[in-house]
């Protein structure tokens, strides 16, 4: 970030629905050519979040500017530097791809023309051009997601904002997706996404929250959360019937914490392989996992549930 | 305004893939309507010389404003509803530098480029039909906008507000079929039992109607036009206000 101002700054934001508190005060602040991400479960608040960010829903309280500017007060003028990819898409069907593009890239006023070779690029770039023709309806959900991510860029936004961009998509749709938002980074775009997978922050994010209940729990690098709230190592065990009563105590000081899930134990150590033939011979386990900690650890720490379920 | 402009522009994209079949009803509909009506029914009713002119000549008005509010409702209904929900195409346009009130002008002008297509249409049938009798029915063009407007003003305002869609069932059921039935459309309001006679002499449609009539006959007389204006024009701007309050809600909340 340096001298520079942040491009997102935020202060006890709040978003009330109601009585529902959707957001509950929360910070933080994102630096030009970014990469920064929301984590967290369903009704986190992610959404709320973004939606605020992107002008299109106002806080309940606590401060808030974008790009220098207060939504409340500059919303078209922020909007119009901004790129969207909304949690639902909002591709009108009837219409062609390229249409979608171009349709899209009037609301900000740039000509026809201009907009005829954007589109073109643009295509090109989330590799839908040989679809430019077609209508959207027939299109795969995960082309249907690289068309929406193609339109928000038409406007050449600094600042990107993706809410779970890749929610519902197979896993090579996932990966192909990444890869345009890898190169939007490289480019220089400031991306702010949201995710509840956490590999998707783990690829993606320089820096990330983890959000639940409206609240932010952490912050930080994936790798540095990881060190930091979780051991290098976790070690899965599944038994036949019911797991018996674990203790930390029983490794003697080589296990951190012992999570009981319904389906699993999870024990978190720094030397994976070293543990596994004591689980082996004091537990019985069914079978056995060794695994590097992930940000799900992170954030089954932090709330004691998982991210996704 | 450029900004509706710009909203505008989707509504015209969105139509030019279907309006190859709306323009050959709407040229047909009014053929329709005035061979039927005017011409066949109207041997019928002419016999009793109580409306001083042909019917074929006192229905023509009636149909072109009976068509203006039915198209105006249309199209402030569904397709709103449907740019809220189904295609939310109202969100993708506020995630631009767009604002509700954008969003809101440019789908009106869109629903009142409808209204104007298919009003000229009919006036130029109309005329063809020789029910016109005074250069007055020049101002019958804007007055048939106007009368759909306020119309699809207050209409966008229903379709931000309502949950479901079942809503416009009972808005046209219960709204728009008996305006467009006794509103002085096809026979005098006068005809209507008391109590039934103000309500429709309340409705936006009666106004538009009675305007219309007295600009194609040419007995149309100042005041009593200038209120119609006034009254519908009123629809308008309380039509607008509350889409643009509706609208806020559900989209920027
Ligand atoms: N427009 C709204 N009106 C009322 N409540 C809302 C609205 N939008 C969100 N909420 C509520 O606010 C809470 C946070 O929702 P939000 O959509 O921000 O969560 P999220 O983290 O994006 O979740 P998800 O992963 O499911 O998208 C939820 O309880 C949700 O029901
Ligand atoms: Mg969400």
């Amino acid at each position: 970030m340096g001298s520079q101002a942040p491009l997102i700054h935020a202060r006890g934001l709040v978003k009330r629905f109601g009585d529902l508190t959707a957001v509950a005060g929360i910070d933080f602040e994102v630096g030009r050519g970014e990469s920064f991400g929301f984590l967290g479960p369903n009704g986190a608040g992610k959404s709320s979040t973004m939606r605020m960010i992107g002008c299109v829903s106002p806080r309940t309280g606590g401060e808030l500017s974008v790009l220098g500017l207060d939504p409340d007060h500059d919303g078209p003028a922020i909007r119009a530097r901004l790129g969207v990819v909304p949690q639902q898409d909002t591709l009108d069907m009837e219409l062609t791809v390229r249409e979608n593009i171009v349709i899209y890239g009037r609301y900000f006023g740039l000509s026809r023309r201009e907009l005829k070779a954007r589109a073109d690029r643009l295509l090109e770039f989330v590799q839908l051009d040989e679809r430019a023709g077609s209508r959207v309806e027939p299109l795969s959900g995960g082309m249907k997601r690289r068309l929406t991510i193609a339109r928000a860029l038409v406007n050449e936004p600094e600042l990107l904002l993706l809410d779970e961009p890749t929610t519902g998509l197979d896993p090579q749709a996932r990966h192909a997706l990444w890869d345009r938002l890898v190169r939007l980074k490289q480019q220089g775009t400031t991306l702010v996404l949201t995710t509840h997978y956490m590999d998707e922050a783990e690829q993606l994010c320089d820096r990330l929250v983890i959000m639940d209940r409206g609240t932010i729990a952490e912050e930080g690098s994936p790798a540095e959360l990881i060190r930091r709230l979780s051991t290098r190592e976790v070690v899965e065990l599944r038994f036949a019937g019911e797991p018996p009563a674990i203790e930390e105590s029983t490794f003697n000081g080589a296990v951190a914490r012992v999570e009981a899930l319904p389906d699993r134990v999870l024990l978190y150590t720094d030397d994976g392989d070293a543990l596994v033939p004591v689980a082996h011979e004091r537990l019985h386990p069914q079978s056995v996992l060794v695994r590097r900690s992930t940000l799900e650890d992170v954030f089954l720490r932090l709330t004691g549930r998982m991210l996704v379920d | 305004m450029t900004y509706a402009f710009r909203a505008y522009e989707y509504w015209l994209a969105s139509y030019r893939r279907v309006w190859r079949g709306t323009i050959f009803s709407t040229i047909l509909n009014p053929v329709l309507y005035l061979s039927a009506l005017g011409v066949g029914l109207g041997k019928l009713v002419n016999r009793g010389h109580q409306l001083g002119v042909p019917y074929l000549h006192y229905v023509a008005p009636g149909i072109l404003a009976s068509t203006a509010m039915l198209i105006a409702a249309f199209e402030s209904a569904w397709p709103v509803m449907g740019a809220i929900r189904w295609t939310r195409q109202f969100h993708a346009m506020l995630a631009t530098p767009l604002r509700v009130r954008d969003v809101l002008l440019g789908h009106q002008l869109y629903a009142l480029t409808r209204v104007g297509i298919a009003s000229a249409i009919y006036l130029v049938v109309i005329a063809a039909f020789g029910a016109i009798h005074s250069w007055l029915a020049v101002f019958a063009f804007p007055a048939a906008l106007l009368l759909g407007w306020s119309f699809s003003a207050p209409i966008a305002g229903l379709s931000g507000w309502l949950n479901r869609e079942e809503g416009f069932n009972a808005l046209f059921r219960f709204g728009v079929t008996p305006m467009f039935l006794f509103s002085g459309t096809f026979f005098p309001v006068s005809r209507l039992p008391q109590g039934i006679r103000e309500i429709a002499y309340a409705t936006p449609t009666w106004h538009g109607v009675d305007l219309l009539r007295g600009l194609t006959l040419g007995t149309a007389s100042l005041l009593p036009s200038l209120g119609h204006v006034a009254y519908l024009a009123a629809w308008v701007g309380g039509g607008l206000w509350w889409a643009r309050r509706t609208l806020t809600r559900r989209l920027v909340s």
